[in-house]
């Protein structure tokens, strides 16, 4: 069974901070991680190889020192990595990564073997758009399985796929034929150590690293900025309120600030007092 | 192909590069809004979002249409009348057998197929979990762009749909347009938009739409649908008073004082990103832009810096109130009451002040 788990490499959003008073986001120095969200993704392939037997490829599009997200996987026991990074895709839009991506999967196929599960990340941390996943499906005429939290069972002789998926109000069971692609939900397993086995054969592998080309995507235009509908127009900083916070005086002792806290809630909002009556005498 | 370096163009200059609009796009009109029927129920994002699309429609001078999918007679015709409540002037009521529980498969292809032969020129759904799965699946079918969890939808001077989302990281918006392809589309997650008046009486036309489907052309089956029970869910998009913790209460430990303020006061809890990502939370607490929207009367941040990603869960929410160390942090810009203090030292007192002041059952009240 030969699994393509996509990936990205990210902003460590959780150590990114606010310049006080420029109120812009300052990124120097803040390190580059796997997203978050695509090791539930890479665990769960790594768990079906494990049971099944063949091979999990990672791949990312991205700059070239993506590759230290690769060989991160690497050491979580991904078998394969491979790197599509071309000056072409500066830009892409959710559209033309898929694109890109979907090209790099049918050559990953060609090269190695087709994948019979192609998994993404439920989203990145960065882009926060759900997108990437769906459109890669749709490139390659694959199900899509979006909010998987658990895969019940994987048949590879009768090429088949049952899986929990969360959906609104509820749980569906869905049975699907492979190949397909699987979006997980965070937190539906924990991401392994890997093996020192692992870390040292991390550390010697060769990364495959593709351009456009040896991608074979012939069409750069449907890349990058020139690849992509949606274009970003204008970028701002929200505009604060009108009327400033205003500033409780602050005592320093905890009870009597507590109270001149309250004191200005109910000032400002005098209907506050009855509600949060009756929803304490309601609890 | 040119050999010059291609250095990306920046993204202002793109964004003059407004070309005419091909041709086979000017059949393009009217505002559609997908309204989301699963098991017979309407997620209220929809008429939050028939709310904000009327206004769009008002703007261009164009129609404004509900899409409803659903298996014959599974509340499809209550949730077309409903649409003309809340201000469709048309409805397309897509019909099958196949459409009874939500899969992708039927579902992207049949508003796949009614965008074709229908033509809108902007497409809106909600951004939950079956509105991003059919959004992504169908703007990548028609090959158009799709911007993801807006805050803020208008039409500009050009009457371009201009739809503004959170840019990544921290503390800044970006308008994001597309120009040159047909449908404009755009989620929007619930709880960021108003729910628009329901006017008792006003309808408006169906237009039946029969999709191509055939059950057996589907290869994705339902075995079964376990529905949570309401009891174990939290309730924190429509929870009046809302207490929520961040980064500024150091530990998982003290968590438990946001628990118990919340406790104190009737009121649901919640946090902000990083900690669910620590692991101190689980994700359906968090609040923001990837959480929860909420619009509470009340809303306690405490030790929440306030990027922007925080700001636009919580914009709706009548009155807030900042607890924070730090008088410069962001959220100092949108809150209404800010109190410079360790919000550590001073939740477990607001917690007893709360219950002294407010509780029916409280000593002081007995003793008084």
């Amino acid at each position: 069974m030969h699994i393509v788990v996509c990936i990205k490499q990210v902003p460590d959003s959780a150590q990114i901070r606010v310049h006080p008073v420029t109120n812009t986001i300052m990124r120097q120095g803040v390190p580059s991680i796997v997203n978050p969200y695509d090791l539930f993704s890479l665990e769960e392939a790594l768990r079906l190889r494990d049971r099944l037997g063949g091979a999990v490829t990672v791949v990312t599009m991205g700059p070239p020192s993506a590759v230290e997200s690769l060989r991160k996987c690497l050491t979580y026991g991904a078998d394969r990595a491979v790197l599509l990074t071309d000056r072409f895709f500066a830009g892409s839009d959710t559209l033309a990564t898929s694109y890109a991506l979907s090209k790099a999967i049918e050559k990953i196929g060609a090269a190695f073997c087709a994948p019979d599960i192609v998994f993404a990340g439920k989203q990145t941390i960065d882009g926060d758009t759900a997108q990437v996943g769906p459109g890669i499906a749709r490139r390659l005429g694959l199900v899509q399985l979006t909010y998987i939290q658990k895969v019940v069972a994987c048949d590879t002789a009768a090429g088949t796929l049952t899986v929990e998926r969360r959906a609104e109000g509820g749980t569906q069971t869905l049975a699907t034929r492979l190949p397909c692609l699987v979006t997980m939900l965070e937190g539906v397993n924990e991401i392994r150590r890997g093996t020192i086995q692992d870390a040292l054969r991390a550390a010697r592998a060769e990364i495959v690293t593709w351009s456009a080309a040896e991608a074979g995507i012939e069409d750069v235009t449907r890349c990058g900025l020139r690849g992509s509908p949606t274009v970003v127009k204008r970028v701002f900083a929200p505009p604060p309120r009108a009327e400033k916070a205003a500033t409780v005086d602050v005592s320093g002792r905890p009870a009597a600030d507590a109270d001149a806290l309250l004191d200005a809630v109910v000032a400002r909002r005098p209907a506050l007092a009855t509600d949060l009556a009756t929803l304490i005498a309601g609890y | 192909m040119s050999e010059k370096p291609a250095a990306p163009a920046p993204a202002a200059g793109r964004a003059a590069m407004k070309k005419e609009l091909p041709e086979h796009f000017k059949a393009y009109r009217h505002v559609w809004v997908f309204v989301e029927l699963e098991r017979g129920h309407v997620h209220p994002v929809s008429w939050e979002l028939i709310g904000e699309g009327r206004k769009l429609a008002d703007k261009l001078g164009v129609e404004l249409a509900g899409v409803v999918m659903g298996a014959p007679g599974a509340g499809t015709l209550e949730a077309a009348a409903e649409a003309f409540a809340y201000g469709a002037d048309l409805v397309y009521l897509v019909e099958h057998e196949t459409l009874g529980d939500y899969r992708n498969e039927p579902y992207a292809k049949a508003l796949t197929d009614l965008v074709g032969t229908h033509k809108p020129e902007i497409l809106l759904l909600g951004a939950t979990t079956l509105g991003r799965d059919l959004a992504g699946a169908v703007a990548t079918t028609l090959a158009t762009g799709l911007t993801a969890d807006c805050t803020e939808l208008a039409v500009d001077a050009d009457k371009s749909l201009a739809a503004t989302r959170p840019t990544f990281g921290g503390s800044l918006l970006c308008t994001i347009y597309t120009l040159n392809f047909r449908p404009q589309m755009a989620t929007v997650r619930p709880r960021v938009m108003a729910m628009p008046e329901r006017r008792e009486g006003r309808t408006g036309r169906v237009v039946p739409f029969t999709p191509d489907l055939e059950e057996s052309a589907i290869l994705t089956k339902l075995l079964s649908f376990m529905p949570d029970r309401t009891s174990a869910k939290n309730n924190l998009a429509h929870a009046d008073v809302v207490v929520a913790g961040g980064l500024g209460l150091q530990s998982a430990e003290n968590l438990q004082l946001v628990r118990r303020l919340a406790g104190a006061m009737g009121a649901e809890f919640g946090c902000s990103r990083p900690l669910v990502q620590k692991g101190w939370m689980p994700a359906d607490r968090q609040i923001g832009q990837t959480g929860k929207t909420i619009r509470p009367k009340l809303y306690i941040a405490a030790g929440i810096s306030g990027a922007i990603q925080h700001r636009v869960g919580v914009d709706g929410a009548d009155t807030i109130v900042a607890i924070n160390t730090d008088a410069n942090a962001p959220i100092m810009a949108f809150a209404h009451l800010a109190i410079v203090t360790d919000a550590i030292r001073l939740l477990p007192a607001l917690a007893e002040a709360v219950t002294r002041r407010f509780s029916p059952h409280s000593r002081d009240r007995i003793a008084g």
